[in-house]
């Protein structure tokens, strides 16, 4: 019946959602052969190298095996964790200041195609410009906090994609329903925020997949320049002291912490645009076919 | 018809756009005050320029629209071709949009959204999203978007275009039905010579390069009109007629069956 709404359905709010999707994709997904198979292509690897490492008796310092991998990082949990949330702060503060600044941008930039074409080429000039080679200068002009000038360092790194992004998103609202908010008279914070906002919610999300990995990669390529030591010390430190010392193990330990928190940020993210897209958006619906 | 009685009057109406290409060239056309009037033609014939100037989505370029209606009584809504619904709201959040943006909430406009879902025949669907529907239904939702100003003139740019013959002439004698009830004043743009007959009170014919009319055709039959009249030959009539105006303009109607 293709006419009437169908009318097994009750006009009640219980029989709004879709009920078949309970969970996230992402996270529906976890006993799946799409998750099952990168495991054990994984598991496989690790198998290898730890058999490769014993069998031609490598050396530690040139290639240790993922079983002293994961000795001394449980061994040195005390030096790396607090080194972890010192990078995990950097990355946090300049993942929001990204997303907060970058969204701020890329609205004012869609209020007037003027200040977008005078502004648009300085955030691509910013974002062009190598972070290690700017990184040693913003440390010097904020040498009373290397807190803040790493902070910067990641922003720089990570606020693009948001921009460039949500500006994409913020013009990409539908033509005709352009015209129908004309038509019923909305004001221009009405458009932006009933219309061009939503519209631009999954470029915008996508954007902060993007950024969230580059603000920890900002924050580690800022730590390696900076050098800092003592008790504020991240990931990047301790890699860089590691290899000094030819700790190359307690080197790939501090590195595969660094990794584990680049993925769980990306997860994170992916599981946050999932659950707000999951009703209307192709990237976020499951479909039988 | 009293002057009193006239709703919509284009007086020698030019339309060219930056690109210099004149979509409309000294159109004259009257609506009256409750009257159904279709718009056939060719494509390029401007009978969508039409509506939109009426609208007020851009001005002509020379001539005038008057209105026999006051300013503030001018409920005008329009209704697309492609549904243009919301795809991250829900039905009900979609048919408020209209009454949101007057700084309604949705608690005040429930009843308001009730009512008009229930003349389209929605009842049931309230919380689906855009996407869950079939385009007969968005189609319908459109139109429950546009009936929840109450509006007294109703702007539909080819608005079945894209549903199936079954879906569209479904939707032809809803409509009927319900213009009926609420005495709209029309203006309908379709290709469709059949169903610009069987809604109208008159059905005017456009041709292109540049969009022009060139003929009106009253449709002299009474309300409520029954299906039997699409198989009759007054019916059949009305359909030559309009088919002998477009023929005249020369375009893709001589090749293609209309239908």
């Amino acid at each position: 019946m293709v006419l009437k709404a169908s009318p097994s359905s009750p006009p009640s709010p219980d029989a709004a959602p879709p009920s078949r999707r309970a969970v996230p994709a992402s996270l529906a997904k976890l006993g799946s052969a799409e998750v099952i198979a990168p495991v054990i292509v994984g598991g496989v690897a690790l198998v290898a190298w730890e058999a490769a490492v014993r069998i031609f008796e490598m050396p530690a310092y040139l290639l240790p095996g993922p079983l002293l991998v994961l000795q001394t990082l449980i061994a040195e949990w005390p030096q790396l964790f607090p080194s972890l949330l010192v990078t995990l702060q950097i990355t946090v503060v300049a993942f929001i200041a990204a997303t907060v600044s970058g969204l701020l941008i890329a609205i004012v930039f869609t209020q007037s195609k003027w200040i977008e074409r005078s502004f648009f080429p300085y955030a691509v000039i910013l974002q062009t410009t190598p972070i290690v080679a700017i990184a040693p200068l913003i440390i010097i002009w904020l040498k009373n906090s290397t807190f803040a000038a790493l902070v910067v360092c990641a922003w720089i790194v990570a606020f693009f994609p948001i921009v460039s992004n949500t500006t994409l998103g913020l013009n990409s609202a539908d033509h005709t329903l352009k015209n129908l908010f004309h038509l019923y008279g909305a004001s221009r914070w009405q458009t932006l925020w009933y219309l061009r906002l939503p519209s631009a919610l999954p470029y915008f999300l996508g954007g902060l997949r993007i950024s969230g990995g580059l603000a920890l990669i900002g924050a580690v390529v800022a730590e390696f320049v900076a050098g800092t030591g003592g008790a504020r010390s991240g990931l990047a430190y301790q890699i860089l002291m590691s290899s000094y010392n030819l700790q190359i193990p307690r080197m790939f330990a501090a590195l595969a912490l660094t990794t584990v928190l680049g993925v769980l940020i990306f997860v994170g993210l992916t599981v946050v645009s999932d659950r707000l897209l999951r009703h209307w958006h192709e990237s976020a619906v499951q479909r039988e076919n | 018809m009293t002057v009193a009685s006239l709703a919509i009057s284009l007086h020698q109406v030019d339309k060219v756009y930056a690109n210099g290409t004149v979509a409309l060239q000294g159109v004259d056309l009257t609506i009256p005050k409750g009257e159904f009037v279709s718009l056939v033609g060719p494509s390029g014939c401007g009978k969508s320029t039409v509506l939109r100037l009426i609208a007020g989505l851009g001005e002509p370029s020379e001539g005038t629209i008057e209105w026999g209606i006051a300013k503030r009584d001018r409920a005008i809504a329009f209704v697309f071709q492609d549904a243009a619904l919301m795809p991250w709201a829900n039905v009900i959040d979609n048919v408020h949009l209209p009454l949101k943006l007057k700084g309604k909430s949705l608690r005040e406009s429930r009843s308001a959204i009730q009512a008009a879902l229930n003349r389209v025949n929605l009842q049931g669907a309230e919380y689906r999203y855009p996407r869950q529907l079939s385009g007969g239904m968005k189609m319908r939702v459109s139109i429950a978007r546009a009936l929840v100003t109450h509006p007294s003139v109703l702007l539909m740019d080819e608005p079945f275009g894209a549903l199936d013959e079954m879906t569209r002439s479904r939707l032809n004698s809803d409509l009927l039905h319900l213009w009926e009830q609420y005495h709209w004043t029309v203006a309908f743009v379709t290709h469709n010579i059949y169903e610009a007959v069987y809604l109208s009170n008159r059905v005017v014919v456009m041709a292109a390069h540049p969009g022009r009319v060139v003929a009106e055709v009253t449709i002299d039959e009474p309300y409520p009109r029954r299906d039997e009249f699409r198989t009759s030959s007054a019916f059949n009539h009305y359909c030559r007629e309009v088919m002998a105006h477009l023929t005249g303009t020369g375009d893709e109607f001589l090749s293609a069956p209309v239908g």
